[in-house]
């Protein structure tokens, strides 16, 4: 007789201990909140007395009625056998999904080789005629991206701005993620089209570590606001990290005409994405604010708003200077 | 066997509707306690559940909404924006740590990590108070303390429970996704203006 017990046995999680399917059907054996165990307790009990209640029953049908009963217990087994074998699909489907086990070998880094990646994703190599090794791993690119977001918003504090957060925030993890996948497919893509041999975690991973530069570049910037130093910076920190990655995708293409397109791309893309950061969101952020405070000006009255407010210091005196100037037209209008 | 489910039957169906909540609110108050003095424990862990981090959640976002009249926009938005954020975070912060190797449960660390938002909550409670005082530097100075020190309190609480998990050499690979986490949260927490 088979066991019914609560939850299906996991022949995968039992082989070779580090199986990491997400195991929502068993909880997990250490323990779980209160309400579960109790309630599979009573859930097992109740199904065995039920069980031992049907088998009961069924002993006694098929001694009285033969035929009938016979027949009773063959169409119950098979509803039961049905029952077993789409529980058993369904939770083999689930676990074919929900195992991240095929991610598991991207994440298999130790932290000095991440530093040293960081570290080496701003060095170009000058060495073409081979392939140059890039590290396929998933780890360092998907941390440089959530490091790239979390700088994005921290620039919009440091700009000292009255923003819906929400906006920005769904704006900006959705650039960062937009542009490393996104970019990543399109170089990919054309690597296909040149015959440049590199897959698509290399790609994954080298526009990753190719983000450091950026993070580096817009941290510095977003707290010392002189567009002379980011320039500077961006020709020196970016583009040390673009020619890391020209230099890789160069020594795994073959032909002139392949690798200027390739390289020519991503380093466009690359560079102009760095100047976009910089730029779109600080007119994002003053487009807002334009949004913001414009119907506050009465129609009639163009009272200046030239009150320079350059440094993020002065704009609270700014804005109260805005302010007594609007409360000052208000008043001269009710005369 | 009958008598088994009966006796399983009064200890919890039937026992009143107070009796339950009280024994739940009380597990959860008590890993409050544990989030707020963290020693090397396993209470976090051993009885999770995710209740704490439900109610921490939602008054973190009821807290953080806008509430203004003028614009049509805030309000909603604000409210599912955190929620996502709170959840999601949680979950891409789990499943780094399975992969990195580490034998947490995926509802044990969702937890954790929503146990330990609680020293965010109570600087948000004392960012809205002080918000009430007339606004300058000085005001942004004391929340920018708070905040700060919270998060401090927070990422030392959860690396306390969570740290165990992880292979020994990799520790800082699966508590930065956890400061940045955080980092976000106090992010919004300061840059809230009423």
């Amino acid at each position: 007789m088979e066991q019914k017990g609560p939850a299906l046995q996991e022949p995968l999680s039992s082989q070779g201990g580090g199986s990491a399917v997400i195991d929502m059907e068993n909880m997990d054996d250490t323990s779980g909140s209160s309400f579960e165990d109790m309630g599979e307790l009573h859930q097992r009990l109740r199904e065995e007395e039920v069980d031992a209640d049907a088998a009961a029953a069924e002993e006694e049908d098929g001694e009285f009625l033969g035929m009938k009963g016979f027949k009773g217990q063959l169409s119950r087994q098979v509803a039961d056998q049905m029952w077993q074998a789409g529980k058993r699909q369904a939770s083999r489907a689930f676990s074919l999904y929900a195992n991240i086990d095929i991610l598991r070998p991207y994440f298999d880094v130790e932290p000095a080789q991440v530093r040293s990646r960081l570290l080496e994703s701003m060095i170009p190599i000058k060495m073409v005629n081979f392939p140059q090794k890039i590290a396929g791993e998933l780890y360092g690119p998907l941390m440089l991206v959530f490091t790239l977001v979390a700088i994005l918003l921290h620039g919009m504090k440091t700009s000292d701005t009255i923003i819906r957060e929400g906006t920005l925030m769904g704006t900006a993890i959705g650039t960062c993620f937009g542009y490393w996948l996104g970019v990543s497919s399109f170089i990919y893509f054309l690597a296909y089209l040149c015959n440049a041999q590199i897959t698509m975690l290399q790609m994954l991973a080298l526009l990753g570590y190719g983000l450091f530069g950026h993070c580096i570049v817009l941290f510095i910037t977003y707290n010392i606001h002189l567009h002379a130093l980011f320039y500077l910076f961006w020709l020196l920190l970016g583009g040390l990290s673009t020619l890391r990655m020209v230099a890789v995708l160069v020594s795994r293409t073959v032909g002139p005409t392949q690798r200027l397109l390739l390289c020519g791309t991503l380093a466009a893309l690359h560079m102009l994405f760095l100047l976009y950061l910089h730029f779109a969101y600080h007119k994002v952020v003053e487009g807002i604010l334009d949004t913001l405070e414009g119907p506050n000006i009465p129609p009639m009255q163009r009272v200046p708003r030239d009150i320079p407010a350059a440094l993020p210091a002065a704009r609270l005196p700014a804005t109260v200077l805005n302010a007594t100037a609007k409360a000052v037209a208000v008043t001269l209008q009710s005369h | 066997m009958r008598s088994r489910i009966r006796e399983f039957d009064s200890s919890t169906l039937n026992e009143s509707v107070q009796n339950t909540i009280m024994r739940d609110l009380k597990a959860v108050g008590k890993k409050f306690m544990h989030v707020l003095y963290p020693r090397k424990s396993n209470t976090l862990l051993r009885d999770w559940d995710l209740w704490g981090p439900l109610i921490l959640c939602v008054t973190l976002a009821l807290m953080l909404q806008r509430g203004s009249v003028d614009s049509e926009k805030d309000g909603g938005p604000q409210f599912a924006e955190v929620f996502v954020i709170v959840w999601f975070g949680a979950v891409t912060i789990t499943l780094n740590s399975k992969l990195l190797g580490g034998n947490i449960s995926f509802f044990q660390s969702l937890c954790v990590l929503g146990y330990c938002i609680l020293p965010l909550t109570v600087a948000m409670l004392v960012c809205r108070l002080v918000l009430l005082a007339e606004p300058g530097p000085i005001n942004f100075m004391v929340r920018l303390f708070v905040v700060i020190v919270m998060f401090a309190w927070s990422i030392i609480a959860s690396t306390a429970f969570l740290a165990d998990s992880q292979p020994p050499n990799r520790k800082a690979l699966a508590v930065y996704p956890v400061f940045l986490f955080y980092f976000v949260i106090s992010w919004m927490i300061l840059t809230f203006t009423p």
